[in-house]
């Protein structure tokens, strides 16, 4: 992780190392299980020492990942974690903090806390499982399910209208955003790689099938039959095409404010360090429900000073003003202000 | 800008040769003005110059919520009342001798709590028809007679003070600004106070501004010469120091004792504090104070909400921090899940509560001790804590240094009840050793504690029942924890039943298992039948009472709680020593149930509600119906 607090280890570790031994209990056929094991495939890259990790999470499906973890872990409750993750982040810059969340988790009860974590750039990898379903509780629709949507509490379909995770994270000014697919290992990696290495707060979206509550939601762009004319895979510095023999270009067309997709033409290139954020919504916003025109990788790379170390730069600043032992500091400090003497 | 001369002022301490000096071993002022007249400023300025001069103090502020209610109006009235003797007092007092009113409205306000005979200082510039229309006066109350049973004094506050400051290049509005200072100038002229403090704060307070600093030293020369040469002043009054405890000391509010005692409290553990906190009235000042004290190692993040507040504090609990978050009640609902969540952990966690009346937004600037019940309670699920509770502003130090103790050692939320009458409050605090401050180290777990080198978070230490803190970093000791039901002593997830049955019988277990000091009963005549019990803020006030049915001949007992959970160990033995107990809150009735429910002793509760703390005299009376009548 690009922290210089944070130790390195000079042993290897393997991904094995970072398999607990708690018994995985998801769902058979869950895509929770290819994120796992992507993650714990990816960990020994960091040389980060186990005991130097921590994954945080809510409530959900997703949550139970830390337990499957052998770093430091925390379940905790619902929405939350980008809170807790947050006091622990600032307090432990030595630490490499991780936060696996899930739509309704993240985006639902948790909301206020995920956009003040990406503003004020907390140094949190934030994984956003998003299966567009509340699969814990069985079935219910969720923030990032699509209008109309069908479910338990929804027989007639859902009135509102989904959130798309990235625009909002890019609203909230986040540093790093990115999304990418469980089925992927390659490109999941590839996308871990990236925000391991970014300093502040790292967004990523992760489209994860539930099988059992809404199987398939993504099959128009994983399936080797269609995927290719919907799925835009962004590269840094290349021009954004796609579809066969890159039959398609997103485009910026003249006097528009934002981006679409077109048959040819002048494609733009992908540039995720562009400091303004409209860039990166523009690219956020070809994607809707039907994932007709999905962009993966990393839409925004940006270098703004993080949370921890503006609240560290404080306290070290504080503390070279100090002179000393803690004892005679409090003594000065009961001691400050008017007093007086009785003898 | 010309600067203004301010020439030495006549000393305090040399009687002045045209006065009658008489002495008093009490009197309690009222400083009554608008929002925006800096009534709290002058209150604390008086307070300060008391101090110095070593009386006993007891003050109580008095606001609106609303930062600048139109003004003029009754409910734009601020006040700040001072208490001061020669001897030791236990609360701000219950009737002013001495009311200032800044304007008619303030007049109006305070005029019903004054005893016959009190000293009104009137600013008369303020009686103009507008302002009498304002608060309802068809005629001025200085004409008609209606103030005759008290001692009116006219002064032309506001003309005076812009007359001093003519030469001063202020504009007119700037320089009626400065008429507080000339409030304060008469009146510490009239106490003999001690200016010294006063003349540096004001050099403090304006070091940008060279030109205010010279406005308002002159404003209360003004004042303080006018006080020495008009004949409406023909009495200067002299209060004695009180023999106090040898020592030093300072003038504290509740909350800057409380954000002391928990900077003392990371001091003395050796951990840095981490405050995660969202404002609300009133415990806000705890936040301000804190984040002046980084060279700590403090960190204090104001968070989103007061969810996040708590959750970075419990965050940085888990990372080895002394967690705290600050609030009042409205906060402590919204944190209610959160505290579960610590209480599952078993990680430390201060939660401080500083009451205000409720339910809802309620007065947010008065007072309450009505959150008990959700202190004990209020959580889903069985999720004891601990409780402790101030009983004085300076207390308040303490008490955070106790709340810190039990949380550290048994690695469990506690929850700080202070409330507004305590935190805004203020008194002499007698400045203790740090070196008899509590030890509070803690050691974390450095290594596997398990028989086969496997670590068990869960695994408790015989004698406190605390479970190890393995904070993150720590290598071989990589362990997973969170809401759900945790094995014994692995911690694992677990479903079992009668796991559940003994995980929840030991959350209850380690609270009530942990140690605190048996409660004091005074009771100098030993023959008392009638205990008063008490919590928190109330201390004063039943403290004076108690003093005054004593002087009077009539014995009684008093016993306040700082633990409300646990409760102390000799509190049944102290109830059934008694005939009748009584317990005295400003609530209806939250410590009364829980003492019934407990220990099956028919206490008598005594409640009020309003939103102000207890007089001595309220309960003077009814503690003396219940002693002679029983």
């Amino acid at each position: 992780m690009a922290s210089p607090s944070i130790p390195l280890t000079p042993v290897k570790l393997t991904a094995k190392d970072f398999k607990s031994d708690q018994e995985v209990r998801w769902c058979p056929g869950c895509g929770d299980y290819a994120i796992l094991a992507a993650v714990q495939g990816f960990m020994p890259e960091l040389n980060i020492p186990r005991e130097n990790i921590v994954f945080v999470s809510g409530i959900g499906c997703s949550s139970r990942f830390p337990y499957y973890m052998n770093t430091y872990g925390m379940h905790s409750i619902h929405g939350r974690a980008p809170a807790i993750a947050t006091g622990l982040s600032a307090s432990r810059p030595d630490l490499s903090v991780w936060v696996v969340t899930g739509d309704g988790d993240a985006l639902s009860i948790g909301g206020n806390h995920l956009i003040h974590a990406l503003r004020r750039n907390v140094n949190l990898k934030i994984l956003l499982f998003n299966n567009r379903i509340y699969g814990l509780t069985k079935g219910q629709y969720s923030p990032t399910s699509e209008l109309g949507k069908i479910t338990k509490s929804t027989p007639a379909g859902s009135a509102d209208s989904p959130f798309n995770p990235l625009s909002l994270a890019l609203g909230a000014e986040a540093t790093f955003v990115a999304r990418t697919i469980d089925s992927d290992r390659k490109h999941l990696q590839s996308v871990l790689r990236a925000a391991a290495e970014h300093k502040g707060s790292a967004f990523v979206e992760i489209y994860q099938n539930c099988n059992i509550f809404n199987d398939g939601a993504f099959e128009l762009i994983k399936d080797s039959t269609t995927r290719d004319d919907h799925l835009i895979r962004l590269e840094q510095g290349q021009p954004i095409t796609f579809g066969p023999d890159g039959r398609y270009s997103v485009v910026h067309p003249e006097g528009s404010f934002g981006l679409k997709v077109q048959e040819g033409g002048p494609a733009i290139v992908h540039d995720a360090g562009v400091d303004d954020p409209a860039y990166a919504f523009a690219l956020s916003r070809l994607s809707g429900s039907d994932l007709n025109t999905t962009p993966i990788g990393v839409f925004r790379s940006v270098e703004r000073p993080s949370y921890d170390d503006l609240v560290q730069k404080q306290l070290e600043d504080a503390k070279a003003q100090a002179t000393g032992t803690p004892d005679e500091m409090l003594a000065g400090l009961l001691n400050s202000g008017d007093t007086w003497t009785i003898l | 800008m010309a600067e203004v001369d301010t020439p030495a002022l006549s000393s305090p301490q040399l009687d002045s040769p045209v006065k009658r000096v008489e002495q008093l071993d009490r009197v309690v002022i009222r400083f009554a003005g608008d929002s925006g007249d800096g009534m709290q400023l002058t209150g604390d300025r008086f307070t300060s110059e008391t101090a110095q001069l070593g009386n006993d103090i007891s003050t109580l502020p008095n606001f609106p919520a609303e930062i600048r209610a139109p003004a003029g109006t009754l409910p734009g009235v601020s006040s700040f009342q001072v208490h001061f003797a020669d001897y030791d007092i236990l609360t701000p007092g219950d009737q002013p001798n001495v009311l200032v009113a800044m304007n008619p409205a303030a007049l109006k306000a305070n005029v019903p709590d004054l005893p016959t005979g009190a000293d009104i200082i009137v600013n008369t510039d303020e009686f103009t028809k507008r302002n009498l229309a304002k608060v309802g006066y068809a005629v001025s109350p200085l004409e008609d007679g209606s103030l005759s049973e008290y001692s009116v004094h006219p002064v032309a506050l506001t003309s005076m003070t812009v007359g001093a400051l003519a030469d001063s290049g202020l504009s007119k509005k700037d320089a009626e600004r400065s008429k507080n200072m000339f409030a304060l100038g008469l009146l510490s002229w009239m106490y003999s106070r001690p200016h010294e403090s006063t003349m540096r704060f004001l050099e403090r307070k304006f070091a940008k501004r060279p030109e205010l600093v010279a406005a308002n030293k002159a404003a209360f020369q003004a004042g303080w010469n006018f006080g020495e040469t008009t004949e409406s002043f023909s009495v200067r009054y002299e209060i004695k120091p009180a023999r106090m405890r040898p020592g030093t000391y300072r003038n504290i509010t509740g909350n800057a004792a409380l954000a002391l005692g928990l900077v003392a409290a990371s001091v003395r553990a050796r951990l840095p504090l981490f405050l995660g906190a969202y404002p609300i009235t009133p415990a806000s000042d705890i936040l301000h104070e804190l984040s002046k004290h980084k060279r700590f190692g403090i960190t204090t993040m104001q968070a989103e909400d007061e969810i996040a507040a708590i959750g970075a504090a419990l965050g940085a609990s888990y990372g080895g921090s002394l967690g705290v978050t600050t609030t009042s009640g409205p906060g402590v609902a919204l944190k209610g899940e959160t505290i579960s969540l610590a209480i599952a952990l078993e990680l430390p966690l201060v939660i401080v509560d500083v009451q205000r009346a409720g339910p809802s937004t309620g007065m947010p600037t008065k007072t309450e001790q009505a959150d008990l019940n959700m202190a004990l309670y209020g959580r889903h699920g069985e999720a004891p804590l601990a409780v402790v509770a101030p009983k004085s502003p300076s207390d308040c130090f303490h008490a955070a240094l106790e709340a810190a103790r039990i949380a550290l050692t048994y690695r469990t939320p506690v929850i700080l009840l202070s409330d507004n009458y305590v935190a805004n409050g203020s008194e002499p605090w007698l400045l203790p050793e740090v070196s008899e401050l509590p030890d509070l180290s803690v050691e974390f777990a450095a290594e596997p504690n398990g028989d086969d080198g496997r670590f068990l978070p869960y695994l408790r230490d015989p004698e406190t029942m605390a479970r190890p803190w393995a904070i993150p970093g720590t290598p071989g000791l990589e362990h997973r924890i969170g809401g759900l039901e945790k094995a014994d002593k692995t911690g694992d997830i677990s479903y079992d039943p009668a796991n559940h049955e003994f995980m929840v019988r030991t959350r209850a277990a380690r609270i009530e298992h942990i140690t605190v000091p048996d409660v004091e009963v005074e009771d100098p005549d030993e023959n008392s039948r009638v205990l008063v019990l008490g919590w928190g803020s109330t201390y004063g006030p039943i403290g004076a009472a108690c003093r005054a049915l004593r002087q009077r001949g009539l014995p009684i007992a008093q016993a306040h709680l700082r633990h409300l959970a646990p409760l102390p160990a000799n509190l049944g033995e102290v109830l059934s020593a008694y005939d009748k107990v009584i317990v005295p809150e400003m609530n209806l009735g939250q410590l009364a149930h829980v003492i019934r429910a407990k220990y099956l002793v028919d206490v008598l509760p005594f409640n009020q509600v309003s939103g102000l703390p207890f007089t001595a005299a309220t309960l003077e009376n009814m503690l003396e119906d219940v002693v002679k009548n029983g």
